[in-house]
């Protein structure tokens, strides 16, 4: 078992963390504070191909593999979770279905522009009716001709607001519960098409969570992604693939704030010495370093097995964002702990990541619903 | 035109380096090795310098194959091609600059860049040495470059403000902190860096035998300081800077 | 066996780092039991020579032949190397300045002679003399030994105290044969004139980082300065701001400076700028940010914001110099 990153992944690490710590952290409290991601950072993410890492290279993507897309998330994630979640979101809940479920032409037509950062992409599945119960879709598409009309709306949707492209799951057949709906992809510049809200949030502030509308959104037939009623198979397999990012953003989040804490630790003189004496600050960073690394390994474990072309990764998946979700619950409580009441206060960054930390036990499937798939592997083996 | 840049590998500037106890040399376990800084910024001007004008940039490196991971971060950030020098045992400078000499006996580049010392041991000399040893112009510690035909001119940052040299190519230039803003190794140039050459040679194959001439004979910490203490006000501050130390 | 000292001219005159570099010469050869000479070349040479011959040379060497006049590596390292060779030198050495790191590693390229940078000492070894120098950013110091019968070296003007007048003055003579610097001319200077003190002489240093966030800030720290008599001095974030001029920058590649007192505003303490700054006797630092590695070095630290409390500081020494 080989534990080392190779040379692309080190690479691909060395120059994440670099442009993260110098084009990403000096603005992650700003943009924060703002509510607004940047476009110039989404820009210069697109140039140097973090919007497409895993996507292959005649689709305009980077033609590398999933541990170093999650090397990417994490990275970014360290310093800002919003930005982790703008790349994850985008690559594992769109660019990822249309790949691996696309005709050729829709690939073309949709995937290379994704790819290549040129806009951003959304996946519209969650309703006010669905959230950990994803198939109670109350969005519909009725076939007219020689298209389809969407009506619904989609909530909490990650990137709606900038996104260009959308995948949408939608009902065709509502008799048909589980196996009646269906997958589309929805260019945002279609009529019909609304962002109409922006949610205002705990956390990853800047990270655009939106409500989109469709009102009878007209699009064309050959617009329907994989077969007719194949749409809650897609999602499920697309989260699965958005565990691993998750799970990346989370394991980020964590190590952002353990290194934080340890350097406040090294810093901070109370009783006439260095905090990072004490035997209780030490256990806490301890305890954060181990389960983030566990984490850490439990992700990258889960992208090497989508790497290796392993169809049954979600159990793996699930457990990596499980765990990993739960390790930046603790670490950023720790975290702030160690700094006491400078954690508390906007000044110092640790107080956003506890904020951000939260998200991750919720999207892309609960923790709960993780438990269950979890469960049910366990069970059926 | 042909430009040659050696290129150093380091332990992350930004860490503190530890110091075995036998004073040999530092702990090397855990530490993330980069390219010089100083190095980036002479790669990126080479490839700059090549994109506007056409040409090839190679990088050198010297040591043994725990380099090659080193020269693949040059490439990705625009080097065309690679040389791994491996030797036995690490060189001082001086060592460095013969080999480096002996590459560029070889190659017969039009241009040296050089970054303007390596990081760790912050000696500052083997460019020096090599444009010496070849009887080649020199323009160290670099803020601007312009080539214009078989000219540079330099800019330099010297003690005081700028010198302005104009040095007759071929010539050894190194690189200074504000040369340049070195590109982000984007992810379709590391891909593309993997398919580069590395041509590994030793120093029979460049026909020499370097020899150091200095030796480092041990390592130790430099003493420390006193332990600070901490003020609460401009006021105590003051009192402190005049009776107890005695500054102001 | 005998030491040759490269004195280090600018517009004529001789630079104050070349007085620290001749103790250290004079220190070598009492070591060795030998001789020190110095070497001055460019425009004013003769007049240096004249005042260096009494600061302990045996010999003060002088050119203003015109392929010197002007400083180039290319020429000064000809005739030096001419000189070295001619007079057997077995140590020759200059103070690590931009001018001596340009120019020693090319004279000892021509002499095929072992060099060591930014000497901060040495010491008899059982082998020959050993030399004590700062790598890792200082976070080390070597010992280094060289294995060549020539030896070359920089030192580093902080760790050396002037040379002062005395002792029988030297002879002063004119180096004869110096020749053109071949393809290399210098076109210009462009140098920053400022009424302060050099960083690398002033027994007071004002610095700022980033903290200072603008040139609002910058006014602060030089007005502290020269209410001291001090220099200004800037980290690299400052300098890249375009704020100061570039030869402010005190860190490991920028200026080593050791002054009595050095006061770090709004500077965080990355290990590059620390390298350049740990050597001062007092170090003062104020910074809002509790974190900030400086307060690691500071003999005096104050967490407080900048732009409140060096107002104050300002009003509080100009009370205490009123009193004085």
């Amino acid at each position: 078992m080989d534990f080392e990153l190779d040379d692309i992944q080190k690479m691909v690490r060395d120059t994440a963390r670099k442009f993260a710590r110098e084009e990403v952290a000096p603005h992650a409290a700003a943009m924060d504070k703002s509510g607004k991601f940047r476009p110039e950072i989404t820009a210069q993410m697109a140039e140097l191909g973090f919007l497409g890492a895993a996507m292959p290279e005649e689709y305009g993507g980077g033609g590398m593999d999933y541990r170093c897309y999650a090397i990417i998330v994490e990275e970014l994630s360290a310093v800002c979770a919003s930005t982790g979640v703008v790349v994850s979101a985008h690559s594992s809940l769109c660019c990822d279905p249309i790949y691996r479920f696309g005709t050729e032409e829709q690939k073309r037509r949709y995937l290379t522009p994704l790819a290549s950062g040129q806009m951003l992409g959304c996946l519209g599945l969650t309703e006010s009716q669905a959230g950990s119960d994803a198939s109670n879709q109350k969005t519909t598409a009725v076939r007219d001709g020689k298209e389809w009309v969407l009506n619904g709306s989609k909530i909490f949707i990650t990137n709606g607001g900038p996104a260009g492209v959308a995948v949408v799951i939608a009902a065709t057949d509502k008799a048909a519960g589980v196996k009646g709906l269906s997958a589309f992809i929805v260019s945002a510049d279609t009529p019909g098409y609304k962002v109409a809200k922006e949610e205002h949030k705990l956390g990853i502030r800047a990270s655009s969570t939106a409500e989109l509308v469709f009102e009878d959104c007209r699009i064309p037939a050959e617009n329907l992604l994989g077969g007719l009623g194949e749409g809650f198979k897609i999602a499920l397999a697309t989260l699965d693939g958005g565990r691993i990012g998750i799970a990346s953003q989370a394991v980020g989040i964590a190590r952002g704030a353990l290194e934080h804490a340890t350097a406040y630790a090294k810093e901070r003189i109370q009783f006439g010495q260095s905090i990072s004496n004490f035997q209780a600050i030490q256990w806490k960073l301890a305890d954060m370093a181990t389960e983030i690394d566990a984490a850490r390994l439990l992700t990258q474990r889960a992208a090497w097995m989508k790497d290796q072309g392993m169809k049954n990764y979600g159990k793996e998946a699930a457990m990596a964002k499980l765990f990993a979700s739960d390790v930046a619950m603790k670490a950023t409580r720790e975290a702030i702990q160690v700094f006491g009441g400078y954690g508390y206060v906007e000044e110092y960054p640790v107080e956003r990541f506890y904020r951000d930390a939260k998200i991750t036990e919720i999207y892309e499937g609960t923790s709960e619903v993780q438990r269950m798939v979890i469960a049910r592997a366990v069970l059926r083996d | 035109m042909k430009i040659m840049v050696p290129v150093r590998r380091v332990p992350n500037p930004d860490v503190k380096v530890r110091l075995k106890k036998d004073g040999t040399g530092i702990e090397t376990e855990g530490v993330n090795f980069l390219v010089n800084p100083f190095d980036e910024y002479a790669i990126e001007e080479s490839v700059r310098l090549t994109e506007k004008a056409g040409g090839d940039v190679f990088l050198v490196t010297i040591g043994g194959p725990e380099n090659e991971e080193t020269l693949r971060a040059g490439l990705a950030l625009g080097a065309h091609r690679a040389y791994l020098v491996t030797v036995p045992a690490p060189l001082d400078s001086a060592g460095v600059a013969q080999l480096l000499a002996a590459v560029y006996a070889q190659e017969k580049p039009d241009l040296v860049m050089a970054g303007k010392q390596s990081v760790d041991t912050d000696n500052n000399q083997a460019a020096q040495m090599m444009a010496g040893l070849l009887g080649i112009p020199q323009a160290c510690f670099a803020y601007k470059v312009a080539v214009e035909g078989k000219t540079a001119t330099v800019q330099r940052e010297i003690d005081g403000g700028l010198e302005t040299k104009e040095v007759a190519l071929p010539a050894v230039i190194t690189a200074d902190l504000r040369l340049n803003q070195p590109r982000y190794a984007s992810l379709p140039a590391i891909m593309k860096a993997k398919k580069k050459e590395v041509k590994k040679v030793t120093p029979a194959d460049l026909g020499v035998s370097p020899v150091s001439r200095t030796r480092v004979l041990g390592l130790s910490a430099p003493p420390p300081r006193k332990a600070g203490q901490r003020v609460a006000s401009v006021d105590e501050l003051v009192e402190k800077l005049i009776n107890e130390a005695k500054a102001l | 066996m005998s030491i040759l000292v490269i004195a280090e001219l600018r517009e004529g005159d001789v630079r104050h780092a070349t007085y620290p570099a001749v103790a250290a010469g004079k220190k070598l050869a009492a070591l060795l039991g030998t001789d020190v000479d110095v070497v001055a070349l460019g425009k004013g040479a003769k007049a240096a020579a004249e005042r260096l011959k009494d600061f302990g040379p045996k010999t003060a060497w002088w050119s203003e032949a015109a392929g010197v006049a002007d400083y180039t590596a290319e020429g000064h390292a000809a005739a030096l190397a001419a000189l070295v060779k001619e007079k057997g030198y077995t140590a020759v050495l200059a103070a690590a300045t931009t001018t001596g790191k340009d120019l020693v590693p090319r004279l000892a390229a021509l002499l095929d002679a072992g060099m060591v940078s930014d000497v901060i000492g040495f010491a008899k070894g059982d082998a020959g003399t050993e030399y004590v120098r700062p790598m890792y950013a200082g976070n080390a110091e070597a010992r280094v030994a060289v294995d060549t019968p020539v030896h070359a070296l920089t030192v580093r003007e902080t760790a050396f105290d002037a040379a002062a007048p005395g002792g029988m003055a030297g002879a002063v003579a004119e180096l004869a044969g110096v020749g053109e610097a071949a393809g290399a001319k210098v076109v210009g200077y462009q140098f920053t004139k400022s009424g302060r003190p050099e960083l690398t002489e002033a027994k007071v240093i004002v610095s700022g980082g980033r903290g200072l966030k603008d040139a609002a800030g910058v006014k602060l720290v030089e007005e502290l300065a020269d209410l001291l008599g001090g220099a200004v001095g800037a980290s690299r974030a400052v300098v890249d701001e375009g704020l100061v001029p570039n030869d402010l920058q005190v860190g490991q590649t920028g200026k080593i400076v050791a002054p009595d007192l050095y006061f770090a505003f709004g500077i965080s303490g990355a290990i590059q700028h620390v390298a350049g700054m740990k050597a001062a006797k007092v170090i003062v630092a104020i910074n809002k940010d509790e974190e900030a590695p400086i307060f690691e070095v500071a003999d005096y630290g104050l967490v407080a914001d900048l732009f409140k409390t060096v107002p104050q500081l300002i009003e509080k020494v100009k009370e205490v110099k009123a009193k004085a």
